[in-house]
């Protein structure tokens, strides 16, 4: 089946249209369009999106196969509505030389479900000591152009400031997990009214926001452009637009967790909530959602983290930091800025594909849904409610947090380059 | 307070805390003036079974029983004209149905000064029952000393005992049907003197 | 119903009460000839401890075996699991021995918590202290041996702490103790003044019911009990102080404070104390130091706790804050 028609989509939310792909790309956008030798896929008014692009995802292979593959990673991420994702550099061994980065890129040709653009380690072994060959893995077939050593800290100045100058060569990117290690010393959780009274040790605001000021000033300082990871407190808004109206190339992302979840719910000592960065308070959600409407914070990203259930299924100090992420992103932004009134469907598509897109460099990735572009793209239930159940999960892990929580919006359908990698809810 | 029969669960709790009545249908078998004449008796008939009650300790078991000790107490002081020790003893920590009710809060156990070693004790309750009370206090005694004897003294005996148990001496011998209640109110603990027979609510 | 105990938060003012008031009738049997009670006959406790601490242990298992009950005496070191056993897999294997209860002494937060509600075992859980968090019968047994000071032992049943003013000096941040007393005397009617170098107070202690003060002088004399916590001299080299002589000269207890405390304040401590560091030998050794008392009393205490959770069918304290409930 070459041709597929999108019966009455809301394309990024607007009127319903028509939408014809043929082959790889689109042939047509328009109303009335003939279904003439197509497969008509009836949107009946489903929102129309171009397919999502994360910029933040753990697939964990190689190394950790008992948690998520390239396989059960991207089709977690076809379920969610993604044609593409990032997939960070910490694995065992690390990506951070080009054979790790090829063979976690051609793993994820070779399974189609999504296209997987691996991130190459900042340093050698994530140890923040030695700049890994950043250059090797551009130029490798994997063609990485993001870096980062996320879960740790790049925490030196002198390091991070030659990383930054350093792949302006190649037009890359160090994407920085702002996390000061000294102040987060034995850290387990937001430090603030809830950690005092758990006897949970403090993760302090600043320790994100000392070093999220230290590299946007190092950026302006050498003429590069840095990337914040799933950035998390109110102080790092402010920091990043006070960046921002400086002309500093910064860009930032925000998980869905952090604009959904509090601090509050680690009461309850259920690791599932325990996460890096840590679940915030109610001031810093609301200021995440509102800087992620006006821009600045330019995408979400899922920091999709799995890990098997033994690592979660113990007290919280022994338990492994992360959530998955890719099954709910959508689900969890519309709940926070779609029906909230902060965000429109363009909005997210803007947040979701458009920019990680042109943040990450995915060539074919958030682009205008319009002909001629390629059929990467994703169709959404929006009128949907339901709750959360891993148990369909695609993603080998079941670590969220929202089991059981109602959540607006499923995605019924994903197109990669034209081929349906997920019908009706179902993963082909 | 004899409450361990099965099927007579927690009696004592619906017992008026103060100077209530009964239920409506609960009719009274003993008046103030029959409960201290009972005492009278009981206190000679002490006296009399004791050989002048010289070595004899009153231990009242909490609630009502502690309150009918004193009182017991007060009289062999009048008939022999010296102080008899007198003191309580809970068994709630010694019971044999703690694992079929939520646990209760202690009552105190005050042993008078000399002790019980080698003395009589007379244990007092109001209501003898399936015996299991007295059971306890059997047991709870002997971790606090080796008396000479153990005598028992109730204000009411209703009958129905699932141990071999029985009292020395007492107030009155109340036949009664497992589907009736007894309830002793005391002017310490309920205002006024009295006992009531009543039919249970809930059978 | 109270199934576990977990927080001293958990307590409401009765149920707090209630476990003093049977505590005290417990301290009598240690009066007696024969120091035991048939109350817990068949059942079994585990002591499950994960840290060391033979003081506490002994304390419950003490209050174990004067209750009747089968002790099983668990310690992590040498067992599977510093071979990598989980908590979980340690809890399962103890229940499947038919334990009735488990008292939990773990060095992560929370532990005792995730215990009683992840559905693991079906056991009473009391926690007998988890890392920084709560130590709930070391609170108890401080109320209780305050409000025997304060009150009286006879006078005293039925009592809260009502208007007493309770100060506590020392490591706010890391101390379990700290923070099971500030829930605890808040509860009972106390004022609470904690007292410490600011670097040792926890961010966000602004929620807590109590006063924080940086100024030792100026708050003995204006208490009725002061609490001197055990300051651990690895602290130093953290930065929390500069040297342990500028810390006793600043917030230690000397004869000379004592001397500016009202004639009726006691100074407690829950052990083990630091000699020379939080307090001076003088102190510790004078009458008005209620050191001894409280490990008598953390008997009582936890044969109180054991029978109101474990005598019956069913506890005899409410229950108030902590079912895992799901937020917005």
């Amino acid at each position: 089946m070459s041709k597929i028609l999108i019966r009455g989509a809301k394309v990024l939310g607007h009127d319903p249209q028509d939408v014809l792909i043929d082959g790889e790309t689109i042939a047509e956008v328009g109303t009335g369009l003939s279904a003439d030798g197509a497969e008509v896929v009836e949107a009946d008014g489903k929102v129309l999106l171009p397919g999502l692009v994360d910029l933040h995802t753990h697939l964990r292979e190689p190394g950790r196969e008992d948690s998520e593959t390239v396989l059960t990673g991207t089709r977690a991420a076809a379920s969610g509505g993604f044609t593409a994702v990032f997939a960070m550099a910490n694995t065992f061994p690390v990506a951070d030389t080009a054979g790790v980065v090829e063979q976690v890129y051609r793993l994820g040709r070779d399974h189609g479900y999504c296209d997987v653009q691996p991130i190459g380690a900042v340093t050698v072994g994530l140890e923040g000591r030695n700049l890994a060959e950043l250059g090797a893995m551009h130029e490798s077939a994997a063609g990485v152009t993001v870096f980062s050593d996320d879960g740790k800290c790049v925490h030196d100045a002198v390091i991070m400031r030659r990383a930054l100058e350093y792949v302006k060569a190649f037009g890359g990117v160090v994407a920085q997990h702002a996390q000061e290690p000294r102040l987060t010393e034995g850290a387990e959780m937001n430090e603030g009214v809830v950690s005092a009274e758990l006897g949970l040790g403090g993760w302090p605001a600043v320790a994100e926001e000392s070093i999220i000021a230290r590299d946007v000033l190092l950026a302006e300082h050498v003429g590069s452009r840095v990337h914040i990871c799933h950035l998390s407190t109110a102080g790092s808004v402010e920091i990043v637009r006070w960046a921002k109206s400086r002309g500093i190339a910064v860009t930032a992302e925000v998980t869905p967790h952090h604009l959904l979840l509090t601090d509050e719910l680690v009461r309850t000592y259920n690791p599932v909530y325990k996460v890096n960065p840590p679940l915030r308070t109610e001031r810093d959600v609301l200021a995440l959602r509102e800087a992620l409407a006006d821009g600045t914070i330019d995408i979400v990203a899922t920091d999709h983290a799995p890990h098997p259930h033994e690592d979660k299924d113990c007290e919280w100090a022994a338990a492994a930091m992360g959530m998955v992420g890719l099954e709910t992103a959508l689900a969890v932004v519309q709940e926070t800025m779609v029906d909230t009134g902060l965000l429109t469907w363009a909005g997210v598509a803007d947040r979701m594909s458009v920019k990680p897109a042109e943040i990450g460099r995915a060539e074919g990735h958030g682009r205008p849904v319009s002909a001629g572009e390629p059929a990467n793209l994703t169709l959404v239930d929006t009128a949907y409610r339901g709750s959360v159940d891993p148990a369909g999960f695609a993603s080998r892990s079941r670590n969220t947090p929202y089991e059981g929580r109602e959540l607006p919006g499923r995605v019924t359908h994903t197109w990669l380059r034209g081929k349906a990698t997920l019908v009706d809810g179902k993963l082909t | 307070m004899d409450t361990q029969d099965t099927q007579n669960p927690r009696q004592d709790q619906d017992t008026p805390r103060s100077g209530g009545s009964g239920p409506a249908d609960a009719r009274p078998v003993l008046e103030g003036p029959d409960i201290a004449r009972v005492l009278t008796r009981i206190a000679h008939e002490i006296v009399e079974r004791a050989k002048g009650a010289e070595d004899v300790v009153l231990l009242g078991i909490p609630t009502r029983g502690v309150f009918l000790g004193r009182r017991l107490a007060e009289k062999l002081a009048e008939i022999t004209g010296r102080t008899v020790p007198v003191g309580s003893l809970d068994i709630t920590m010694y019971r044999d149905d703690l694992r079929m009710h939520p646990p209760r809060a202690l009552a105190r156990t005050e042993i008078p000064g000399d002790g019980i070693d080698g003395r009589l004790v007379v244990l007092v309750d109001d209501v003898l029952f399936s015996g299991r009370t007295i059971r306890a206090a059997l047991d709870a005694l002997n971790d606090i000393g080796r008396p000479r004897a153990v005598q028992l003294a109730v204000l009411v005996d209703r009958g129905h005992r699932e141990l071999p148990i029985r009292a020395d001496y007492v107030g009155k011998n109340l036949p009664t049907s497992l589907r009736e209640t007894v309830k002793v109110l005391l002017a310490e603990e309920d205002g006024r003197d009295t006992v009531l027979l009543g039919v249970k609510q809930n059978p | 119903m109270l199934r576990h105990l977990i927080s001293a938060a958990d307590l409401t003012r009765d149920d707090a009460v209630l476990i003093l008031d049977t505590a005290e009738e417990m301290a009598r049997v240690a009066d007696r000839p024969i120091k035991k009670l048939p109350t817990l006959r068949g059942r079994t406790v585990v002591n499950l401890f994960f840290e060391d601490s033979t003081r506490t242990r002994i304390s419950f298992e003490a209050a174990e075996k004067r209750l009747s009950a089968d002790v099983i005496n668990f310690t992590a070191k040498g067992s599977s699991v510093s071979k990598g056993e989980s908590l979980k897999d340690t809890a399962q294997t103890l229940e499947a021995m038919g334990v009735d209860a488990v008292v939990i002494r773990h060095g992560a937060s929370g532990a005792p918590y995730r215990l009683a509600n992840s559905g693991w075992i079906d056991a009473a859980v009391i926690n007998a202290g988890d890392g920084t968090h709560q130590h709930p019968t070391q609170a108890l047994l401080d109320a209780f041996t305050m409000r025997r000071r304060l009150v009286g032992r006879d006078a005293g049943l039925g009592q809260d702490l009502g208007g007493r003013r309770i100060t506590v000096v020392g490591d706010i941040l890391h101390s379990r103790v700290a923070r099971s007393n500030v829930d605890l005397l808040h509860t009972l009617g106390a004022q609470v003044t904690l007292v410490a170098p600011p670097t040792l107070v926890p961010v966000g202690v602004g929620s807590w019911p109590c006063e924080v003060s940086y100024d030792l002088d100026a708050v003995l004399p204006k208490s009725d009990a002061v609490m001197m916590l055990r300051v651990q001299r690895e602290r130093m080299n953290a930065a929390f102080f500069p040297t342990e002589r500028e810390y006793s000269r600043r917030y230690g207890l000397d004869g000379d404070r004592m001397a500016r405390m009202p004639e009726h304040a006691v100074v407690m401590h829950p052990g083990p104390m630091v000699r020379g560091m939080e307090i001076t030998a003088e102190v510790a050794d004078s009458d008005r130091c209620t050191v001894v008392e409280q490990v008598a009393n953390g008997v009582s205490i936890r044969m109180a706790v054991l029978y109101l959770l474990l005598g019956g069918n069913e506890p005899a304290v409410t229950h108030t804050r902590t079912e895992e409930k799901s937020d917005r």
